[in-house]
């Protein structure tokens, strides 16, 4: 019994010494956790049951904010629909691009780096940049597709502005910037074992066979995380439609930041806006523990190299 | 591969080699392949920039000709300079650089280095759970608490300034506290020990030991945290009202939203291509120079860009 006691009792001179310099170091970020995560995480959710518009005192009316959007908010699930086209085809497709683009770039190829670095660009220059071009690309009038489609004698496509293809057309501009996904698989694509395609040509599958065979399955953990994590920043896009589309044209491309900015800084509807952000903070939520739950299988995957 | 027009030209050894020539036939059509994808996907993907940075050097006559122009001939180089000034650029491009995005690098990379060293090297108890919090406020997504920040910041008569961005850089970034405690990790602390027998602090030892050691992760850091300053585009948009005080994004926004309205014959396009560019140009400069620590930023941690 009194082996147990000296261990729970004090520190020496050294661990006090630590355990007050350790707290020391780490004060700058548990205060900023306090005061720019913690406190307006609580703030927001009860923003988000009040009725407040900057200017009068909130009003507490409970879940109203959350009923009123799910049953008779008119844009709601308008919103919703949008976001989840977006992030439903869009991140599929952006993961399959950039998997595919990465594999070619991973094949015995001269230029890698340049053509890695031509991908990549893309996906770092400012949205506000890219947004301008491709609003000019894109224009109907005088954008550049439809300036070979009129020279060719075809019909013109209006890709910004009408509501079919506006969100199309943004889902296109995604895919364009996923640079970044491109450079995750090919760093997880240069760490599969050469060993592994030599034994799978020694027992003779053609390229088709390796790629579903050896290249897909070692690369899960990275497709996955990178699909989760494409999920949770689709979600949160808010330059390319702001700035292209500004929500139109009749709504189709009001997305969920966008319609979340118009409802706190347009509208004013604090409380309303806070519900949605409350709602949002669930899915992402759902999603990182999704991840997180997913990690241990893509980690015990990755453990290969 | 330049033999296989020889294997083909001489029946007696296609007779020999049937599977050896098809062999070498296939490998010589799947390279060919691969470049042609390869290059045509480079094509799409510059395509937009090259259009970008080629638009620039355009009159509007050249703007708005079918067939679109692909070379610009003449090419008016002054447009850089006519747009830049236009909307006086100088302004905004003081404020992006020294009012927002050098100081929030600045003080991200110090105070995020301060944090790291607590949780990377300094022995205390409660250390884990506590950087377990830190790593999951890497997925509170900055929407949530947007709204009850900008209610503090506002009361705090923060509106029109940058305070709503480096002050917030003075408490760590979870992102990079992760990343930079991951790599201080790898220091061995037998150097640690030898500085604090010659009569280092712990201040001392992150001063003069881990510091120089840690210059790769250190770069990915100021990379990192630089891009998303630059690129930022809701932050200002939300904090900053008035004309003298936005930074580059803001300020090709708003140079939009005027120019656009002026008509074909204002030089509206050539001018936004030319500051797109312009804006664009640096974040490109600096991928090209600093290339290998973006790779090893996001092959590492999956950074976005």
């Amino acid at each position: 019994m009194t082996a147990i006691t000296p261990r729970v009792q004090r520190m020496t001179k050294t661990e006090k010494r630590n355990q007050l310099l350790g707290m020391l170091f780490i004060s700058p970020w548990l205060l900023g956790f306090l005061l720019f995560a913690l406190f307006p995480l609580v703030a927001s959710l009860y923003y988000s049951m009040t009725n407040y518009d900057f200017i009068r005192q909130p009003q507490f009316i409970g879940l109203t904010n959350y009923t009123r959007l799910f049953t008779v908010d008119p844009d709601f699930w308008t919103v919703m629909y949008n976001t989840l086209y977006y992030v439903g085809f869009g991140v599929p497709l952006g993961i399959a691009v950039a998997f595919l683009i990465a594999n070619l770039l991973n094949s015995n190829i001269q230029g890698r780096t340049f053509f890695r670095s031509v991908i990549y660009i893309p996906s770092i220059v400012p949205a506000v940049c890219t947004a301008m071009v491709w609003l000019f690309i894109l224009n109907v009038q005088y954008g550049v597709i439809n300036g070979v489609l009129k020279t060719l004698g075809v019909p013109t496509i209006p890709f910004l502005s009408s509501p079919e293809l506006a969100k199309p057309s943004l889902i296109l501009i995604y895919v364009w910037a996923q640079g970044t996904a491109v450079v995750i698989f090919l760093a997880a694509l240069q760490d599969v074992p050469r060993s592994l395609y030599d034994a799978a040509l020694v027992d003779g599958a053609n390229a088709w066979a390796r790629f579903w065979n050896v290249t897909v399955p070692m690369c899960t953990p990275v497709l996955l995380f990178n699909f989760i994590m494409g999920i949770i920043s689709a979600f949160q896009d808010f330059t390319l439609p702001f700035v292209l589309t500004g929500g139109g044209p009749m709504k189709s491309t009001e997305f969920y930041v966008v319609s979340l900015y118009r409802n706190a800084f347009v509208q004013f509807s604090i409380g309303k806006a806070s519900a949605m952000a409350w709602i949002l903070f669930l899915i992402i939520l759902l999603f990182s523990v999704l991840l997180f739950r997913s990690s241990a299988r893509w980690i015990y995957y990755g453990g290969e190299k | 591969m330049t033999s296989i027009p020889q294997t083909v030209s001489t029946p007696a050894q296609v007779v020999q080699h049937p599977s050896h020539r098809s062999q070498l036939l296939l490998n010589w059509l799947t390279r060919a392949a691969t470049y042609t994808l390869l290059a045509l996907l480079g094509v799409t993907w510059i395509f937009p920039l090259y259009w970008m940075a080629t638009s620039s050097l355009k009159d509007d006559p050249q703007i708005y000709t079918v067939p679109p122009v692909l070379i610009p001939d003449p090419a008016f180089w002054n447009n850089f300079g006519d747009a830049w000034t236009r909307f006086d650029f100088n302004l905004a491009a003081f404020n992006s650089v020294f009012l927002y995005s050098l100081p929030v690098t600045f003080f991200t990379l110090l105070s995020s280095m301060v944090v790291a060293y607590g949780f990377a090297k300094i022995v205390w108890r409660g250390r884990e759970p506590l950087f377990w919090i830190c790593i999951a406020t890497m997925m509170l997504p900055w929407q949530v608490t947007m709204v009850p920040l900008f209610i503090t910041f506002k009361q705090f008569g923060w509106i029109n300034t940058y305070w709503p961005f480096v002050v917030p850089s003075l408490f760590g970034n979870a992102y990079f506290i992760f990343l930079l405690r991951q790599f201080f990790r790898s220091i061995p602390e037998e150097l640690s020990d030898a500085a604090r027998i010659d009569g280092a602090d712990e201040f001392g030892i992150l001063w003069r030991i881990v510091l120089p050691l840690s210059k790769p992760a250190i770069a990915v850091v100021l990379l990192f945290r630089f891009l998303w300053s630059w690129n930022d585009y809701l932050g200002p948009l939300i904090y900053i009202n008035t004309e003298a005080m936005q930074p580059l994004a803001l300020a090709i926004y708003r140079m939009r939203t005027l120019a656009l309205s002026m008509g074909t014959t204002s030089m509206a396009y050539p001018h936004l291509m030319a500051v797109s560019t312009l804006v664009a140009l640096p974040i490109i400069l600096i991928f090209i120079f600093a290339q290998r620590t973006f790779i090893e930023g996001i092959s590492t941690t999956g950074l976005k860009g």
